[in-house]
């Protein structure tokens, strides 16, 4: 579903990638783990089309694809999706004006007829229980007051109306308590089949309790340097990042 | 007429006569008194010039090169109840009041019940049959400060009155209506508005201006709010005048002890506008809000200027103007605070945003604090920005095309402004005005 090649990219000037090697198939979950500033959000920025990050070299298909051939709205059209870490506060604006437009504009792109209201609210009803999301969010701002873990579950929510081909979760756990953890794990688990694909940006293992990965990636200064099944993760939980860090470092020197 | 044309000032003074004329019984009326004695004012003033401070960004030279007619001088053009529809808003109760030219129509008015004693019409109208009335406020109102002020003195013949008694609630807004047109003259439109809300009554005015035809014309407009002890005023001024014309409005109001006002100022439209909205805080606690929301694009101007003037203490003021500029428009904020000497525990709160949509797009923003009580509070902030790139990116990582991610930013930066109207149904018919003025695909919250 989503090659990687060599990616490299930059932020104002600054080389934050270095070369990134990852192929995900359909039916995964990929984790991208690694410490502060290793490149993980910048990762999950450049693949959804963040104007702010540069690509500097590289390729990345998606489906096929040349990604960066695409502006942001084309690849969500396509099916791809990221969970933002900060969720932006729309005032004035409500959720339901907000989805119901931007599920309207990928279902143009796919010549799909628009959803009607009534279709549209049933939808909404319906995956805003699986998440215990109050019915009448529907009419508030978009993410306007929300607290942290309902910005998180408002992510989520959109996912499960867009239904995304891929999905990138940049550190979604990060302000959640547990039960809040729980809940977005389940609207993921619940989502998650073998026709989709996942990548989890995470720091801490917690989260891949609930979301279990296919496969962990270890992310340092802008490189994938260790590959793993779901064990690395316990691993790293353990031992911390140094013990493979570290080994790295004496390579460089 | 002659063909040629004459400097502002010179024209104003020489066309008094032949409108007098016209005014036929209206010469013998007490507000000729002022008429005459403003014209005589005017003739030892000068009209303002960027070498004023209070007009150092707003370069009013195009207006000043146009030899408007004022419009009591001229037919009255007529309009039917159909042709006002479209500039009416509507989906909720009102009172209506229709002014062409500045001057009242009573066909197109419709004021309906009022409580015992209100006075809802207009202000020639009123004058006849309430006198007295008039007087005693007319000869309160206000200072007449720069030749703007002293023109509309000394021409206007007509303009909103609404008279609230003492105790009295007027339950439904009063919408007014000023339509400003003239298939074939270059018209001057001078409403004087006079407003009196006794000790504990309370209104709430929907003042809009909009022009019909392409023809420019001056709308130059006075307005005095009277109000009184624990009285409540929402004054909201629609500004959508057509885009070859030229507005300008001095706004003053005078509030006594436990009063609460509401200023809201919307501008959509004209070539050049400018507003002074001042208010006088004359009685202890009173609060007073000043809203406003500016757009503009093409070349238009927009200046802002207002001014609290804390004169007793333990009164609060907050003010929120926010803007949106786009292609080569420019605005102008100046907001003055004076919190005098015997102002103690004032709370006084301003801030000024504005986002330009075009490199092109220019604001001057300026507060102004000046403070001589030692127990106050009091902020100012001034921010100019653009769109947020990150906002726009989320927006668009769900699908969404970057021009409707645009409107969405937009309609999210004017939405606490629009947001303070306390009418829903207003709500939504500004947010589509956003819209259609700046050109943009409208964002609507509907089902």
């Amino acid at each position: 579903m989503l090659t990687i090649k060599n990616l490299k990219a930059s932020v104002a000037g600054k080389e934050i990638l270095n070369g990134i090697d990852l192929e995900i198939k359909a039916g995964e979950v990929h984790a991208i783990m690694g410490p502060n500033g290793s490149g993980k959000s910048t990762l999950a920025n450049v693949l959804t089309g963040n104007a702010n990050y540069e690509v500097t070299g590289g390729e990345v298909l998606f489906c096929g694809k040349n990604l960066f051939d695409m502006n942001s709205e084309t690849r969500a059209r396509e099916g791809m999706f990221l969970a933002f870490q900060y969720p932006i506060e729309i005032p004035g604006i409500s959720n339901a004006t907000f989805l119901k437009t931007a599920m309207n504009e990928i279902r143009k792109y796919h010549d799909q007829a628009e959803i009607t209201s009534k279709e549209f609210i049933s939808l909404l009803k319906e995956k805003s229980k699986l998440l215990n999301m109050d019915e009448n969010m529907v009419s508030r701002y978009v993410n306007v007051g929300f607290s942290g873990g309902e910005k998180k579950r408002n992510e989520i929510l959109q996912m499960l109306m867009l239904e995304p081909k891929f999905v990138l979760l940049d550190e979604t756990d990060s302000g959640l308590d547990i039960d809040a953890l729980r809940i977005v794990a389940n609207g993921v688990n619940i989502y998650r089949n073998s026709g989709n694909a996942f990548l989890v940006v995470t720091h801490y293992q917690r989260l891949l309790n609930y979301i279990v990965p296919d496969f962990v990636h270890v992310l340092y200064k802008g490189r994938i340097i260790k590959s793993g099944g779901k064990e690395l993760a316990f691993e790293l939980e353990e031992k911390g990042y140094d013990w493979i860090i570290n080994p790295e470092l004496e390579k460089v020197f | 007429m002659s063909g040629e044309l004459k400097n502002s000032k010179d024209w104003y003074l020489s066309v008094f006569p032949s409108f007098e004329k016209k005014l036929n019984g209206g010469s013998k009326s007490f507000l000729h008194g002022i008429r005459k004695e403003a014209l005589a004012q005017l003739a030892e003033m000068s009209f303002p010039t960027l070498r004023n401070e209070d007009w150092k960004y707003t370069d009013i030279s195009p207006l000043l090169k146009n030899n408007f007619i004022p419009a009591a001088s001229l037919e009255q053009v007529s309009f039917t109840g159909n042709e006002i529809e479209k500039y009416l808003f509507k989906d909720f109760d009102f009172h209506l009041l229709v002014f062409i030219n500045g001057v009242y129509s009573t066909e197109l008015s419709k004021v309906g019940a009022l409580p015992k004693g209100a006075v809802i019409s207009g202000l020639s109208k009123a004058s006849k049959e309430n006198p007295e009335l008039i007087r005693r406020y007319t000869g309160k109102s206000t200072v007449r400060d720069n030749a703007f002020n002293t023109l509309n003195a000394a021409y206007a013949v007509d303009g909103l009155f609404i008279y609230v008694p003492d105790g009295k609630i007027i339950e439904k807004p009063v919408q007014v209506l000023f339509i400003n047109s003239s298939p074939d003259k270059e018209i001057l439109s001078v409403p004087k508005n006079l407003l009196v809300a006794g000790n504990d009554s309370n209104v709430s005015v929907i003042a809009s201006y909009a022009g019909s035809g392409k023809n420019g014309y001056f709308s130059n407009i006075v307005s005095d709010l009277f109000i009184g002890e624990r009285a409540t005023v929402d004054f909201c001024k629609i500004q959508e005048e057509n885009d070859n014309s030229y507005h300008i409005e001095k706004v003053q109001a005078y509030q006594q002890k436990g009063s609460v006002y509401n200023h809201f100022n919307i501008m959509f439209g004209a070539a050049i506008s400018r507003n002074d909205i001042n208010s006088v805080l004359e009685g202890e606690n009173t609060e007073t809000h000043y809203y406003g929301l500016y757009l503009a694009n093409g070349n238009r101007l927009v200046d802002n200027h207002t001014f609290v003037d804390h004169a007793k203490p333990n009164c609060m003021s907050n003010e929120l103007y926010k803007g949106i500029l786009d292609d080569e428009s420019r605005g102008v904020f100046n907001g003055k605070i004076i919190v005098r000497q015997d102002a103690q525990k004032t709370n006084a709160y301003q801030k000024n945003k504005t986002i330009l949509l075009s490199k092109k797009a220019k604001i001057d923003t300026k507060p102004q604090l000046e403070i001589f009580a030692d127990d106050v509070k009091c902020s100012h902030g001034a921010t100019v920005g653009q769109l947020d790139e990150e906002s726009e990116f989320y927006i668009r990582s769900r699908g969404i095309p970057q021009e409707i991610a645009k409107s969405m930013l937009i309609r999210a930066f004017a939405n606490d402004v629009v947001e303070t109207l306390k009418i829903d149904a207003l709500k939504e018919q500004l947010n589509h005005k956003i819209f259609e003025h700046l050109n943009r695909v409208e964002i609507e919250n509907k089902l």
